[in-house]
């Protein structure tokens, strides 16, 4: 009861007109932040944060709130339209996404993205409202040895469950881990993998670098080998009566959705994690569920939808430690905390009892944006979709530009554009040879997260691996996670025993 | 008389001018301002300790219209501040005028530890210290310890198995860790974290035993009851935290701090860093600034110029030794 009368409290503090203005204008500005390849929520809410002192702390919030929220819808757009993940909470949704494109249902997948990022964002903000408190102890449950079971459970999904070549799959992932692991190596305190003392490999690979490579300038290359330049543009059309017709479709998605809404969410509130890796597992799971694991990659409209209801909601649940415990939960909370403490607030635990105001208010908001996101993100589909119009002698260059300036952005370095072009290239080749490329972006994304947490689970249990089943929450995740690691391999032998008794009777 | 009286009016009133009006034409003449929009480099992450503070201080200069060409902050937190380093050296030739970098003790340390970076520390253009981070000895609430002397005992009893979170490897938390086992005779595993607000949960989750955070990064959970100071690496008592000694109290001559300092590029004209000089002393005795730093218990008073650049000659010194002690050199 007590937090439906707060709940009603936040509602009139974000139905103010002040409020309700910056909430909308929040959502557009992400939206677009989002959608530009290589600015993400993180970028806009660092370069907005300095002009929220205009306006009162709780509507400062409230704004970039909206406007993370903007650019967690805003993410699946290139990544539909171009094949470059507009954020890299949205490398998830190019997997399908753009098949979906090239095959003429862009109009579909625009339309399933943002109808799972309304159902993903409200599903977790729900569960937000009802249980923060106990939820948060959960995020302080998991030390280091839990994140590690969890991130194996990660790779598990995609090496069990990939129906592409498994050696493939493993050297891609590989790669990936390769890549992750330069820069400084905060176990020892030691520069690592620095090719040729070249500096900017200091701050190790950004995975947006290697993902705007792989999907922007290697695809745009791909698409203009098999189509020689004479591409066949997209044939969706945008109507209302094409928008029923996919509903009906996208109804059937739900019980996907609800699956990546909470892995989306409960990953997100993991302090750490994030909603690149709550999108990528939600992804696997996703195809693992599926009665029909090949479509994956071809165009399926799930693996659209579940990838983008997990960052919704994961992005929720990344505020439900920073404003239970003070923890940031991805990077962009991280900035969203520090804004907090400039605008005079102590975050942590007592925050809920201190500023009452101003959580519940923010809060509140979070349905109002919404329901501003998903309307505003339909209305300006036909936009999107004019895009696609164009002929791909046209397209190919604005893909190449704006993925120069997606590479540019977030680090402002040279270094780094060189490096995407080199993985563009290198990301074209691996195309040609059939590996598989997701696996090696999701390695670079975990790999950062799964290398420290299995170290300093390690050091703390003086090289005891033990602790990774023997632990009341890591026990479960690992073996599930193994299981799922060694299915591949009973079914290989189970095939081979099988030949062998046929070609025995035979 | 009267007529006297007037030429002597006249001829000071005229000097006056004259001065104020050459003092006026030299002033627009000499002051120098950014052409372009100026690089913030900001040494760490984005959302620690330093990136935060570099924002507020970006915030209060774009907020109070100090600066006609704005603060674009850059975050290179790569190699420990290494790539931060060299890129604020490698503007040295290039545009030393319009760089400039937040940072930290990793300022000494990383080129002590790297000296293939070839950077020295002296040749950087010092702007102004704008505070001190001071650092404290948590534990968790659940762990009964309330003083330094049970804080011993426990320790010592559970030897390797004591665990030590902390930022980075052979930074900062690692040198008082390492101060703590020597003067108490411990044998505190270390396990380094990448951010203060990692090893926070850590010490809140009862995944860690002890950690050496500074207060900022410890004082949501402090407020909550859920964690607890048990002494000072400062001179003297702090106020938020009136019942933490200091270590000097307790008999062990240790006081630490970690720098909150803006520093130019090497080579940047005087004129230039005159002007960030002005600019960031305008920045401290902003009412907002004294104010985070009463709420975050930051100490230290403004340092600029010659005295800065002494202050880190000194501080690089004391860092080799504790490096030289750790076999880390």
């Amino acid at each position: 009861m007590e937090i439906i009368q707060h709940l009603l409290d936040g509602f009139l503090i974000a139905l103010t007109p002040l409020n309700l203005a910056v909430v909308i204008v929040g959502v557009v500005v992400g939206l677009f932040i989002g959608a530009m390849p290589g600015l993400g929520s993180v970028n806009g809410v660092a370069i907005l944060l300095p002009m929220t002192f205009l306006v009162p702390p709780t509507s400062a919030i409230i704004f970039l709130a909206a406007l993370y929220y903007g650019a967690m819808y805003g993410g699946a757009i290139s990544s539909i339209m171009l094949g470059i993940p507009g954020a890299s909470t949205a490398v998830a949704t190019t997997f399908d996404g753009r098949p979906m494109a090239l095959k003429g249902e862009a109009d579909k997948a625009l339309v399933g993205a943002a109808l799972a990022s309304f159902f993903g964002g409200t599903l977790s903000i729900l569960l937000f409202t009802g249980f923060a408190p106990p939820l948060a102890s959960i995020a302080l449950d998991f030390g280091d040895a839990e994140i590690f079971a969890l991130m194996l459970l990660a790779f598990a999904t995609f090496v069990g469950l990939s129906g592409d070549d498994i050696p493939k799959t493993i050297f891609s992932i590989c790669i990936g881990l390769v890549f992750s692991a330069v820069g400084l190596d905060i176990m020892s305190g030691e520069p690592r993998l620095v090719f040729f003392d070249v500096i900017g490999f200091m701050h190790g690979i950004n995975f947006l670098v290697l993902a705007i490579g792989i999907y922007g300038i290697g695809e745009m290359l791909w698409t203009i080998e098999i189509t020689r330049g004479e591409s066949a543009m997209s044939k969706a059309v945008f109507s209302l009566r094409g928008i029923l017709a996919h509903l009906k479709e996208l109804l059937g998605t739900w019980k996907v959705a609800t699956i990546g809404s909470l892995l989306g969410f409960f990953v997100g509130i993991l302090p750490a994690a994030g909603a690149t890796p709550g999108s990528l597992m939600a992804y696997g799971v996703a195809k693992l569920t599926s009665k029909n694991p090949a479509s994956f990659g071809k165009g399926e409209v799930a693996g659209v939808v579940a990838p983008e209801a997990a960052n919704n909601a994961a992005s929720t649940g990344a505020m439900l430690p920073m404003l239970t415990l003070g923890i940031p939960g991805s990077p962009t909370t991280a900035i969203l905390l520090g804004g907090m403490v400039i605008w005079g607030m102590v975050p942590g635990p007592t925050l809920f009892v201190d500023e009452t105001e101003f959580v519940w208010g923010l809060i509140a908001s979070l349905y109002v944006a919404n329901f501003f996101a998903v309307l505003i993100n339909i209305f300006f589909i036909p936009v999107f979709l004019w895009m696609l119009k164009m002929p791909f002698t046209v397209l190919a260059p604005v893909i190449f530009v704006l993925s120069l300036v997606g590479g540019f952005a977030p680090t402002q370095s040279m270094h780094d554009v060189w490096l995407m072009l080199a993985f563009g290239i290198g990301g074209y080749l691996m195309r040609k040879l059939d590996y598989p490329l997701a696996p090696a972006v999701l390695a670079i994304v975990l790999g950062p997260i799964a290398e420290p947490a299995l170290r300093q689970s390690l050091l703390i249990s003086n090289g005891d691996f033990t602790v990774f089943v023997t632990r009341p929450i890591a026990g479960p995740i690992t073996v599930i996670a193994l299981i799922l690691l060694f299915l591949p391999l009973l079914k290989l032998i189970r095939d081979k025993v099988k030949n062998k008794k046929a070609s025995g009777s035979a | 008389m009267k007529v006297t009286r007037r030429i002597i009016l006249g001829c000071a009133l005229t000097l006056g001018f004259g001065a104020a009006l050459s003092t006026f034409v030299s002033g627009t003449a000499l002051a120098w301002e950014p052409k372009k929009p100026v690089e913030f480099v900001i040494m760490a992450g984005q959302g620690g300790g330093a990136d935060k503070m570099a924002r507020l201080m970006q915030t209060l200069i774009e907020k109070n219209g100090w600066a006609s060409k704005p603060l674009t902050p850059i975050n290179k937190p790569g190699g420990s501040g290494a790539e931060a380093l060299v890129h604020l050296q490698g503007k040295a030739d290039s545009d030393p005028d319009h760089t400039i970098m937040v940072t930290l003790n990793s300022f000494y340390t990383t080129p002590l530890r790297q000296p293939g970076l070839g950077i020295d520390i002296a040749t950087f253009t010092p702007i102004a210290r704008m505070a001190e981070d001071t650092f404290l000895l948590w534990v968790n609430k659940d762990s009964g310890i309330g003083n330094m002397e049970e804080f011993a005992a426990a320790a010592k009893a559970a030897g390797k198995d004591w665990v030590m979170a902390g930022t980075g490897k052979l930074q900062e938390d690692q040198l008082l860790t390492d101060f703590l086992n020597a003067s108490y005779g411990l044998e505190m595993k270390y396990v380094p974290y990448k951010g203060g607000g990692k090893v926070a949960k850590q010490l809140a989750g009862n995944h860690a035993n002890s950690t050496v955070n500074n207060p900022s990064e410890q004082e949501g959970f402090f407020k909550a009851g859920t964690v607890v100071p048990l002494a000072a690496f400062t001179p003297t008592r702090l106020p938020l935290f009136p019942d933490a000694p200091t270590f000097r109290e307790l008999g062990k001559d240790f006081v630490y701090f970690m720098q909150r300092s803006v520093v130019g590029a090497p080579g940047m004209s005087d004129d230039a860093a005159a002007y960030y000089q002005g600019l960031f002393a305008k920045v401290f005795a902003s009412p907002e600034w004294q104010k985070y730093r009463t709420k975050k218990s930051l100490q230290g008073d403004l340092l600029q110029g010659q005295a800065l650049k002494d202050y880190w000659l000194n501080e690089r010194e004391i860092h080799r030794q504790m490096l030289e002690k750790m076999g880390a050199l």
